[in-house]
């Protein structure tokens, strides 16, 4: 939960880190050196600035340093928001095993609101169409067993808006 | 899309090195050179092929939060409910699904009351429950897209 690792972990970002975030949350260049880049603009040394990214890898910060794929642009042409009405005391587990399958990106626990919604349990899944994709939420429905006691898959219809997060 | 991208595409999503000549070490292991794997990325980025390349940032350790939001709008009323909820530069996305609850949105804000803040306020500005619901906890995230 985002507020509880907050309150455990103290990060102390200084000012250096903050603007090597704002350097680099819109890309990294795509220049043969872009450490030395990212450096070169803020006056200091590349190895100031790998090792300031490198602790922000370490305190989770910094999730991960990755390309992300356009999912319809390699064909994932089914993408369906999965819910799961499992019991609460066994969220946690359940979560993590449903988040280990390759075909789920993201997976999340968040509240019901009954008795409107039910679901307590998000995995996106990802597949070339949707028929494909239901195909996957049977495999899900069996790994969860009798803990699922309903289910349903949302598929995005249209996308409304779509911008960066700006950070800082 | 050659077999070159993909092969760039599936070795990049699973991480990018600190190290001084970054895309000179992950060239190597794709067995081309630098300035080849530079232009492939180039082309993959500008086609939007990918539609990020770089550090992804934990949003909530920096003090921010997100939320995802969800509505039942009545058919008739989506596209005026849409503009407003847009609107807020607080939206960073919004998607239209197939089910009764047929609009979700993600909250993006620097802190945690702000969340409270816009949903309100956007609840009294089109007449219909928002429906907050924000992760409580995440077992995996990242894109295991297979190119």
């Amino acid at each position: 939960m985002s507020k509880a690792l907050l309150q455990n972990e103290v990060i102390i970002l200084d000012e250096l880190d903050r603007q090597i975030i704002q350097a680099t949350q819109s890309g990294l260049p795509l220049v043969p050196r872009p450490y030395h880049h990212v450096a070169e603009d803020l006056g200091v040394t590349v190895k100031e600035v790998i090792r300031r990214m490198k602790a922000m890898k370490d305190t989770g910060i910094i999730r991960r340093i990755a390309a992300v794929p356009n999912h319809y642009a390699l064909g994932y042409k089914g993408n369906g928001m999965t819910v799961w009405d499992v019991p609460s005391e066994l969220v946690n587990d359940l979560g993590h095993k449903v988040g280990v399958l390759d075909f789920v990106s993201h997976c999340y626990h968040r509240p019901r609101f009954l008795p409107d919604w039910p679901y307590n349990l998000f995995a996106m899944v990802h597949a070339h169409n949707r028929k494909e994709a239901l195909l996957l939420v049977d495999t899900i429905a069996e790994l969860l067993g009798k803990h699922d006691r309903g289910h349903d898959v949302l598929f995005s219809k249209q996308i409304l808006k779509k911008t960066g997060m700006r950070l800082l | 899309m050659d077999d070159l991208d993909r092969k760039i595409i599936n070795l990049l999503q699973e991480g990018f090195p600190l190290t001084e000549e970054p895309y000179a070490d992950v060239a190597k292991q794709l067995g081309i050179d630098e300035s080849g794997l530079l232009s492939r990325l180039k082309s993959l980025l500008d086609e939007k092929i990918l539609s990020r390349f770089g550090p992804m940032y934990d949003a909530a350790k920096l003090g921010g939060d997100f939320s995802l939001v969800a509505i039942k709008v009545p058919k008739d009323r989506f596209d005026e409910v849409a503009g407003i909820v847009n609107s807020y530069e607080e939206v960073a996305h919004n998607y239209h699904r197939d089910h009764d609850f047929n609009m979700w949105y993600v909250l993006a804000t620097e802190s945690p009351e702000k969340i409270h803040e816009v949903n309100a306020d956007i609840e009294k500005r089109i007449g219909l429950k928002v429906f907050n619901m924000p992760k409580l906890d995440e077992y995996y995230i990242g894109l295991k897209l297979t190119a």
